[in-house]
């Protein structure tokens, strides 16, 4: 059974129809991947699952429960957790207190200790920088900061918008190592990136958005040698 | 001395009603222009339960109702009147809040008429020729202050106050229920007015529906003055504003100016830095 199945999403912006009933399955181990250029909806679609945005029709389901009225807080607990998109931490707060409310659906104090190490052995530089505030660290550090701060719950799903947005080749390929470490650690990816190449190089299943609707999906290595995709994402 | 004592005494006032407002507009983003008109009705809950009579256990129950009423409001205009409007343009919060206010007011004329009704409500005696009113009011309102940022800064709750504040869709993905928070919010500023009703009423003991106006909005200037959003703004700002306000009243020359005084250095401070004391400015996201 798929951990996260979306079914006819769509999702209107005033008149404006954003998503036109798009339709698609994440199961469980998997790293999936939505791809499409600027505009295309990406970003909505994860708003409509973690339900930010209310206003739509279809449904959603995750781990076996229609979740398409949740409220958004709720669905930490149920085990979902998010990168949003532009890393969006606690600007003001430290690196420590930005891992602190990541835990804060849960109670465990020891469990939090235990998790709290494992990121920073993740990404030592996080330690390193626990008490400095989390504002003035680099694009890199903040998105590092993000996806732990996600991974703090301890998630069965980690949605991930754009984690490669505004970072340095580097860190791309720092965030990218980690997802993969982090997907074969057990944790299911749905993953949203414009950097097509990346995204289909790690995914096991990806999707393309054209203007609000699935226009292809397949293996990423499928989407990878696909000449459409190649000439509209992959520079040819 | 005892004019700067004074001074700190109505500041902690100030403060504690000043607090309530920077506490709302930092988490929901409002202004709450009804936040006076609470402390009214927590003077109005005191004042009506005094009429019980005169003992020390009537005083008491006194404060606890008074406290609870407004808490009870400050929740109930919240969740009917703002509520509602959360995604609302700013403006049409602003403008509910307004009719929260002038409603408020109406009920109360409705209830208790528009004269002004006596309250003795205040301990007698002073101690180094200081009222002990003025003492208790600068004690208790330090201790509240003191404890309302160990909270903020040293709690889950409050952690996840700081969050709400700071980007609210962020805060949901942690988990965090911001209308809870925010309920909270309304709870404490709301909570904090009915201390301040209490000791504004040992200096001035008069209640009429519009008891809460004046120091509303005087300490609504305390907290743009701090900083709107800031909590140690909104402390210093409402101290500052007590004590300029006491020194104006003792200096005989200049006493009749001193509202006008007290306002100016809101300007004069919006000129100087127009984020107030303590304000910062938040980077927009994009």
């Amino acid at each position: 059974m798929a951990l996260l199945e979306v079914k006819n999403l769509e999702v209107n912006y005033g008149l404006i129809k954003a998503i036109k009933g798009v339709s698609f399955e994440v199961n469980e181990g998997e790293i999936v991947a939505l791809i499409g250029a600027n505009g295309a909806g990406k970003t909505t679609i994860m708003h409509a699952i973690n339900c930010i945005l209310d206003k739509m029709s279809g449904k959603v389901f995750f781990d076996g429960k229609d979740i398409t009225h949740a409220r958004a807080h709720s669905l930490v607990g149920m085990g979902m957790s998010q990168v949003p998109e532009g890393r969006r931490i606690f600007q003001e707060l430290t690196v420590f207190e930005n891992l602190q409310l990541g835990y804060y659906s849960k109670k465990d104090k020891k469990k939090f200790e235990e998790k709290l190490n494992e990121m920073y052995s993740n990404f030592p530089i996080l330690k390193e920088r626990s008490k400095q505030i989390a504002g003035t660290l680099s694009g890199g550090e903040q998105q590092m900061l993000a996806m732990s701060r996600a991974l703090m719950s301890s998630p069965k799903l980690l949605l991930l918008d754009e984690p490669s947005m505004g970072l340095s080749p580097l860190y791309v390929n720092t965030i990218f190592d980690m997802i993969k470490k982090v997907n074969e650690m057990g944790t299911t990816v749905l993953l949203v990136e414009q950097n097509a190449k990346k995204a289909l190089s790690i995914a096991d299943k990806a999707y393309v958005l054209e203007i609000g609707k699935m226009t292809k999906s397949g293996t990423g290595s499928e989407l990878l040698n696909d000449d459409s995709v190649k000439k509209a994402y992959l520079g040819g | 001395m005892s004019t700067i004592i004074d001074g700190l005494s109505l500041g902690a006032i100030y403060a504690l009603i000043a607090l309530g407002y920077t506490m709302v507009y930092g988490i929901a983003k409002m202004l709450n222009f009804a936040h006076g008109d609470i402390i009214m009705v927590g003077a109005y809950a005191l004042y009506s339960t005094l009429l019980l009579g005169q003992s020390p256990v009537v005083s008491v129950l006194a404060i606890i109702i008074s406290i609870v009423a407004c808490v009870v409001l400050g929740v109930v205009v919240e969740r009917f009147a703002y509520r509602p409007l959360r995604g609302a343009t700013p403006l049409a919060v602003l403008i509910t809040a307004i009719g929260v206010s002038y409603m408020l007011q109406s009920i109360a004329q409705l209830i208790f008429k528009a004269k002004s009704r006596p309250v003795s409500f205040s301990i007698p005696g002073t101690t180094f020729g200081i009222h002990n009113s003025t003492i208790l009011t600068l004690v208790v309102g330090t201790v509240v202050m003191v404890a309302l940022t160990l909270f903020v800064n040293y709690t889950k709750t409050g952690r996840a106050m700081v969050a709400v504040s700071e980007d609210r869709a962020a805060a949901e993905l942690m988990g965090i229920n911001s209308n809870f928070i925010i309920s909270l919010t309304f709870a404490i500023g709301s909570a904090l007015a009915a201390c301040a009703a209490i000791f504004y009423l040992m200096q001035i003991p008069l209640v009429n529906p519009t008891f809460g106006a004046m120091p509303g909005i005087k300490a609504f200037t305390a907290a743009v003055i701090g900083g709107i959003g800031s909590i140690p703004g909104a402390m210093i700002g409402g101290v500052l504003l007590g004590v300029v306000e006491k020194i104006c009243l003792s200096i005989p020359a200049i006493a009749p100016y001193t509202t006008a005084i007290e306002f100016s250095c809101l300007i004069v401070i919006l000129l100087v830095k127009p984020t107030g004391l303590l304000g910062r400015k938040r980077r927009e996201k994009v």
